[in-house]
């Protein structure tokens, strides 16, 4: 191995803490500081705010069923790509990772231009159906289906190549059907890939704001996600409960990075 | 670490795209059409209708949004920002994937976790906080916000994973009897590192700047609290579609998205191709 001089060791390494310090952890500690300037009542007021309780409720909602869409859906085309062959695959699989790249706004104008109920390409017609996609939950769900989308696969398909296929043809071979292939076999060794995507879906989907600002039309107490309340609150100069509401969302994302990284370990050890 | 999610190269496109697997049941093709039912009515459809919108006026039409000297301003101020904190990266994601791989320290573990906070942090909230340390009243004495350093500090704080996730795996499988090798043969070490280390970490980094340079250009949440949005000064092009999009001129905002899809587009050939690459070397 390089052996690099002690120095340089220290140099490399101060410059790196410093770094990730001044640019991620004291910024990110600095939340704990305005949300408690008060004391603890900021935070606690919040949750006695109906808009404010109303806004995180619909968030868990639309952030909770989007990560189940994306659950089965990233499940089902994992397994498809890496288990069968198909044409058009590999298009396919590029295309999968598309919304990591595509803004939040554009995400928002995309699906705004074909489910909007006026000049929409679908949407006039779906709302003679009586299904309102744009300023209602449904528009908002997919909107956070969009850009969560790649998240569940990126985690699965390494995995499911890693493992290959022997032990489900054994399964087979010995009579066991699809369905039951899939639950005793399949299922349980891709279940810590499906829990740390279901994790990360679910950080991304709690503060998706740009795309859903876009196709929520924004409406108070029925449309207004947390992030959107923050954003509200931050611009109409009541800054302690924009940290406050700012506060939870943090505490819950990190969280589930730390539940990630504390998880992951005892899989690499196997 | 959420490496996986973050590493392009964490899976290998050859494997997933050679002649393995077997060809489609019954159940398992209806099973493809409903994904892919699912994934053109919510991803390719609504993305072919901005595309579709950008050309509803015509080519003229479309220079002139693009050619405005609102939305140039705003194109060249995000592309600039965006091209510093790429280059940005490439140095400090480097360098932090090698503290963290090559260097033991205590304190290394946290590390590890806080670099993966920019990408689970809502958007809007990386704003506010940014805002906290660097905006008025910071502790620092620095009032960067609403100034074009608000702009690259966002930037900055929501690509940092990109480049560290993207090399770490790579260094962490690098040979290290190659390097010993070229030691002994008397190779110093700035030889060893730019001839052994540094070729081998090149498709890694390119992936890692390729995803870095996306995410910027396509960063919203985090500059809406934070730059201000000054018109010809902080103004970038994903908060220009918005307010078109709130004018109700979707014409416009769809020829400036256009405009973004196609850096998109191109990022997921280039990553396409730096895959490749980089599972050859694994």
């Amino acid at each position: 191995m390089l052996s690099v001089p002690t120095p340089l060791k220290w140099l490399l390494r101060i410059l790196a803490i410093t770094y990730v310090v001044l640019l991620v952890a004291w910024p990110v500690t600095s939340i704990v500081r305005e949300a408690f300037a008060d004391g603890p009542g900021t935070v606690v007021d919040i949750f006695q705010d109906p808009q404010v309780v109303r806004a995180l409720s619909l968030t868990v909602q639309v952030a909770v069923q989007a990560v189940l869409i994306n659950l089965v859906f990233g499940v089902g085309i994992s397994l498809l790509l890496v288990r069968y062959r198909f044409p058009g695959k590999r298009v396919l699989s590029a295309l999968i990772d598309l919304p990591m790249s595509v803004s939040p706004v554009v995400v928002g104008l995309s699906l705004l231009l074909v489910y909007n109920g006026r000049d929409g390409w679908f949407g006039p017609t779906l709302e003679e159906w009586g299904i309102k996609i744009i300023f209602s939950g449904t528009g908002m769900i997919m909107a956070t289906c969009f850009v969560a989308l790649p998240l569940v696969i990126r985690e699965v398909v390494p995995v499911l190549q890693e493992i290959g296929d022997e032990q489900e043809q054994a399964a087979r071979s010995l009579g066991a059907n699809s369905r039951q292939t899939f639950w005793r076999i399949t299922l349980p060794s891709i279940k810590w890939a499906v829990v740390y995507g279901v994790v990360l879906s679910l950080a991304r989907s709690l503060g998706e704001f740009g795309a859903v600002k876009v196709v929520s039309g924004n409406v108070l107490n029925q449309t207004q996600t947390a992030t959107l309340i923050v954003e509200e609150k931050y611009q109409s100069f009541e800054q302690s409960s924009a940290y406050a509401v700012s506060f939870v969302l943090a505490f819950v994302s990190v969280l589930c990075i730390v539940l990630v990284s504390i998880l992951r370990p005892k899989e690499s050890v196997k | 670490m959420a490496s996986a999610t973050l590493t392009a190269p964490a899976r290998s496109p050859r494997q997933r795209r050679a002649g393995t697997g077997s060809t489609l049941t019954a159940g398992s093709a209806l099973g493809l059409g409903i994904a892919i039912t699912w994934f053109s009515l919510l991803v390719l459809i609504p993305l072919s209708a901005v595309v579709v919108a950008a050309s509803e006026r015509g080519w003229s039409g479309y220079i002139d949004t693009i050619t405005s000297p609102q939305t140039m301003a705003a194109v060249r101020l995000t592309v600039g920002q965006s091209l510093l904190v790429t280059l940005v990266n490439v140095v400090m994601g480097t360098l932090i994937a090698w503290v963290l791989v090559r260097d033991r320290f205590w304190g290394k573990a946290v590390l590890d976790v806080v670099i993966d906070i920019p990408f689970a942090l809502p958007t809007i909230v990386a704003g506010l906080v940014l805002l906290g340390l660097y905006g008025n009243g910071s502790p620092l004495g620095l009032d960067w916000a609403y100034t074009e350093k608000a702009v690259f500090l966002a930037l900055a704080f929501v690509t940092l994973p990109f480049i560290v996730r993207t090399v770490q795996p790579v260094l962490e499988e690098l040979e290290h009897d190659v390097e010993e090798a070229a030691a002994s043969l008397g190779a110093n070490r700035r030889t060893v590192f730019r001839r052994i280390i540094l070729p081998s970490l090149t498709p890694a980094i390119a992936a890692g700047a390729a995803l870095s340079f996306a995410r910027a250009i396509a960063e919203y949440g985090s500059l809406v609290l934070l730059s201000g949005n000054k018109p010809f000064s902080t103004e970038v092009v994903s908060v220009r579609v918005l307010s078109f999009i709130e004018n109700g001129s979707t014409a416009s905002a769809a020829a400036v998205a256009s405009l973004m899809l196609a850096v998109a587009l191109v990022v997921i050939v280039l990553l396409d191709v730096l895959q490749r690459r980089v599972s050859r070397r694994a």
